[in-house]
């Protein structure tokens, strides 16, 4: 009973005063959010500063996903699929890549920092590798401070 | 009820005797869409707004304008469309957005601000601009992002404002052209997005009101409109108001041009036949027919071929406000680029990014493709190309 508590207990420490960013990680539903399934059921530990949405392929996550998520004041977005040859759906990833290039070039034309914005291939085994990515990401996210955005970013 | 009330008022719906021209003439009725521009006026008139908001069919219209060329009693059912647009949105209808709300986000982030954007990187070493002051404000719009979010186009609209910039540079004109423009809010206004547009519209009176200039060009139709009708109510207190004008109207005025005509010197390719898409904006919004034909023919060589619906009853790209995209308005498409087809001229000729945006994506139908494809090209870069 105690272990979950006891896993709590072991996350990395942080003040209370720190700011932690507002991310959201797009994963799809074969291979990133299998793999932050594994993360999870193999107890690793991780920052918890982000909102998962699951979708069927990351071929599914349209320019106006991670816009919209970036417009509501999301501080980062992450956007994860299979890796290339994976695709349950043979080249939804592909696909994923175009329209994420997409979105990369309208954010810099936003002027927002590009480093708000990640696509990384993580399968349905790489549990650690989910993991790692989200500290990474988080802390680069946590470094640039509130998206400008954000409700903190504006009042900023 | 009582801005129900005041849209009837102001668009002349009460006029309305159910003639029902407007929806005979409507481009989606007669595509099939179960579409009806009468239904609205008669609602209105009788104060049904929750009929009307509810359904959320307003979001349908394309804001082309043609019923209101055909309309006996002179009712402005696109503005009463706008109006109750605001008033479907206010409920908390939104409509739905084609390319996933990308764009919409877009713009209300632009809305927001709080960024430097980095919106200039078309510009070109040879183009002379100023980004802060000067006479003439060229008023670059969108280009940059449609070019970013529609890579087939390769970079078509940028090319459209490098090539107005040239033009204005041949006329001894150095225009502002602003690293801090935003984006002129007509499609979160046609959305019935109020309070956005209006932070759009307010930043942007102002930033080119600092930039003490007289005249305000662009060549895109759609900011023209706004910044000419949309923004009236805005420029009090911000100082005088410049003077608007779409490119097209600005070239055929300067007198300098007509010198500029004269030592023309087409290249060996130049173009024979052209056919022109009015956009709805320049021609019916805004009554801008003869400029960009006087421009066009006062090339040598060219030869403008009309299409069979040209002028006042020029047929809309159907995809105005990124509203509406559906199998109504790709027949919309199709049948237009039939027609352009159809003059035989070599290049469809627009003043407008979203006709190009709209066509280019017609085109893409791998089962017509032959049948309705032809070069597009935007009105300031047939014009840039030929002064050699």
């Amino acid at each position: 009973m105690n272990a979950v508590t006891t896993d709590v207990t072991r996350a990395p420490a942080r003040s209370e005063a720190e700011w932690n960013p507002d991310l959201i990680v797009f994963a799809c539903n074969w291979c990133s959010y299998a793999g932050a399934d594994v993360a999870g059921v193999s107890r690793l530990q991780h920052q918890p500063h982000f909102r998962i949405i699951r979708v069927m392929c990351s071929g599914r996550i349209h320019p106006g996903f991670v816009l919209r998520a970036f417009e509501q004041g999301a501080d980062g977005v992450l956007v994860s699929g299979c890796h290339f040859g994976d695709c349950h759906y043979t080249f939804g990833n592909h696909r994923a890549a175009e329209q994420f290039e997409k979105t990369r070039r309208v954010v810099r034309l936003l002027g927002l920092e590009e480093e708000r914005l990640r696509l990384e291939w993580i399968s349905a085994a790489e549990g650690a590798r989910f993991a790692e990515i989200i500290n990474g990401f988080t802390d680069q996210v946590r470094r640039l401070g509130p998206s400008p955005f954000s409700s903190q970013g504006k009042a900023a | 009820m009582a801005e129900l009330g005041r849209a009837v008022k102001s668009t002349n719906a009460w006029a309305c005797y159910d003639c029902g021209k407007c929806t005979a003439t409507c481009p989606l009725s007669r595509s099939g869409a179960s579409y009806s521009p009468r239904r609205h006026v008669l609602a209105a008139n009788l104060g049904q707004q929750q009929e009307i908001v509810l359904d959320g069919s307003v979001y349908r219209c394309l804001t082309c304008g043609l019923c209101d060329e055909r309309c006996p009693t002179q009712v402005n059912y696109v503005q009463l469309v706008q109006m109750l647009r605001e008033l479907t949105y206010g409920a908390g209808h939104e409509p739905d957005c084609p390319h996933g709300g990308a764009l919409q986000s877009v713009m209300r982030m632009m809305a927001m601000g709080g960024t430097q954007q980095g919106r200039l990187g078309w510009l070109s070493d040879s183009l002379e601009t100023d980004p802060a002051k000067g006479e003439v404000f060229y008023w670059t719009g969108c280009s940059m992002y449609y070019d970013a979010f529609f890579p087939d186009l390769d970079g078509a609209s940028a090319n459209a404002s490098r090539a107005a910039i040239k033009l204005l540079n041949l006329l001894g004109i150095t225009p502002v052209v602003s690293p801090n423009e935003r984006c002129c809010g007509h499609d979160l206004l046609w959305n019935g997005d109020r309070k956005s547009f209006e932070s759009l519209a307010k930043f942007n009176v102002q930033l080119v009101a600092e930039s003490g200039a007289k005249t305000l060009v662009t060549s895109c139709a759609e900011c023209y409109r706004t910044w000419k009708i949309d923004y009236a109510p805005y420029f009090k207190g911000a100082g005088a108001a410049p003077r608007i004008l779409h490119l097209s109207e600005f070239l055929a005025q300067q007198a300098e041009y007509a010198e500029h005509m004269d030592q023309l010197k087409p290249k060996a390719s130049a173009l024979r036949k052209v056919t022109f898409q009015d956009p709805c904006r320049l021609g019916r919004h805004m009554g801008v027919y003869d400029p960009p034909r006087e421009l066009l023919s006062a090339v040598p060589g060219i030869e403008i071929v009309e299409m069979r619906h040209h002028r006042a009853s020029a047929t809309c790209c159907a995809g105005g406000t990124w509203t509406n995209c559906d199998r109504y308005a790709k027949q919309i498409q199709v049948g237009r680029l039939r027609e352009a087809r159809e003059t035989g001229a070599e290049v469809l000729v627009t003043a407008c990014p979203k006709c190009r945006i709209h066509f280019a994506c017609a085109m893409k139908d791998p089962n017509l493709a032959s049948e309705i494809v032809l070069p597009m090209k935007d009105l300031a870069e047939v014009l840039a190309e030929a002064l050699v």
